[in-house]
Formats: structure tokens, C-alpha cells, sequence
């Protein structure tokens, strides 16, 4: 299972903070998996389709699209970072 | 050494610490950062912040300050270096962030801590929310923060 994890702007839109997911047959990249959940989460979409800025961490480490998905790796979607 | 915590933290037990941490100190830097009062980011009108929340992502966000603390120890004879982030709710005027740095020579602790800060802005996954009487809203990185991490890639291309 796919463990997704949501944080501050991106958590409040998608409305929930995380969510268990297999990978879907057939996807095996960010893109994918991004691409699955704008079918399935409206909030989700309107997320993609806005202007804002989404990062995406695969196990913990910032990623591109294209990074291949293993099936029990840790996705986090979150908007730029506002430290220090 | 790093820390990401509730708590309040003493600045001065922190530089007492990095005394102590052995070497042929010369130098310590520290850096504190504090939750300013006003507001004056957006559209430049001034509001008074009530208070901010500070979330993060636990786990990446300790890996995260490491790589940059190890980073910094590559570029610099840093002797040692300590990293304390603050998250949950924090009050204007409270402190935030420290980051200090012991080395042989000034210079050398005015760079690596210089470096450790800007690199905390937009490299370690938090995130604040802050509160005033009208609203809330996300705080949104800066360009200035961009900017700042594109002279220490220039440097290190050069």
C-alpha cells in the first residue's frame, strides 16, 4: 500500500491529512499516481488544475513526476516550504 | 546536534554547550530567529499577528536539517554545529529558530550559519500558518529565499 501524506495549504484542500492507496494497475510513476488521484479526489483536481505550486516527496526525499513508485513508498504532497 | 521542539529554548545554555564541545574554538556564531509582530507581507498593508502555527513533516524534516547541517560541515571547518527548530503555536515575539556554529575562525561560523539559515527556509519541510484578528492564511515562500539559495549553488559551481 502506497502511504500519502498531505501537509498545511495542501492538506486543508484535499481535506484529509493522509490516506492509504494501492498503486493502481498500470501506473508507475508521480505522474501517475498524481493523475489517478485528480479522478478520484475533485479537491484533488482543482488542486492540479489551480496555479499554486505543489512539491511532491517520495520516502522523505523531494521528487519529480517521473520518479518510479514502489508499492509501499511514502508520497507526501505539500506547497513550497516556509522554514526558519 | 539538531532539535525540532515545542519547547522554548536558552540561547545562552545553547552557546555555553558549544563552548564545551571541544576543538580550538575561535568563534561562535548564532543566529535567532523570532515571530515578528506585524504583518506587513501581503499587499502591504500592516496587520497585527495574533499568533502562528507551525506544522512540519516529521521524520523528513529531521532528515532534511541534517543533510543541510552536513552539507554546511563539508563547505566549512565548522567544530560543531546546532540546529533548534520550534513548531506548534508560537507568539509574536517568541523565538523560532536558532542555529549556531563553533569554528576556528570567524568566518568560517559567519558562512556555515548564514548558509544553515537560508537553506532552513526553503529546503526543510515546514510550514507556517499565521493568525491575526481579520484571518488566517499560509505564509508563502519569498523569492528573497530563492534568491539566497541561488548564491550558495553559484559559489559552488565556481
Amino acid at each position: 500500500m502506497l502511504n500519502i501524506h498531505y501537509f498545511a495549504s495542501i492538506r486543508e484542500i484535499v481535506g484529509k491529512d493522509s490516506e492509504h492507496l494501492e498503486l493502481p494497475s498500470g501506473a508507475s510513476t508521480v505522474k501517475d499516481l498524481v493523475e489517478h488521484l485528480s479522478t478520484v479526489n475533485p479537491a484533488f483536481k482543482s488542486l492540479v488544475d489551480s496555479e499554486k505550486k505543489i512539491l511532491v516527496a517520495v520516502n522523505q526525499t523531494v521528487a519529480d513526476e517521473s520518479c518510479m513508485l514502489s508499492k509501499n513508498d511514502e508520497v507526501a504532497f505539500f506547497p513550497p516550504m516556509t522554514g526558519g | 546536534m539538531i532539535s525540532i521542539q515545542t519547547d522554548d529554548f536558552d540561547l545562552n545554555d545553547e552557546i555555553q554547550k558549544l563552548r564545551r564541545k571541544g576543538g580550538d574554538t575561535g568563534a561562535i556564531v548564532t543566529f535567532t530567529g523570532l515571530v515578528r509582530e506585524f504583518d506587513s507581507h501581503k499587499n502591504n498593508q500592516t496587520k497585527a499577528v495574533k499568533y502562528l502555527h507551525l506544522e512540519h513533516y516529521s521524520g523528513m524534516t529531521e532528515k532534511s536539517v541534517e543533510t543541510i547541517v552536513e552539507e554546511a560541515m563539508t563547505r566549512w571547518p565548522v567544530l560543531a554545529a546546532r540546529v533548534i527548530h520550534r513548531i506548534g503555536k508560537l507568539n509574536p515575539g517568541d523565538q523560532i529558530v536558532m542555529v549556531g556554529i563553533s569554528s576556528g575562525h570567524r568566518k568560517d561560523a559567519f558562512d556555515a550559519a548564514e548558509f544553515i539559515m537560508d537553506y532552513l527556509k526553503s529546503k526543510a519541510p515546514f510550514w507556517k500558518k499565521q493568525y491575526t484578528d481579520q484571518d488566517s492564511h499560509w505564509i508563502e515562500s519569498r523569492e528573497t529565499d530563492v534568491d539566497a539559495l541561488r548564491r550558495w549553488q553559484d559559489l559552488n559551481a565556481k
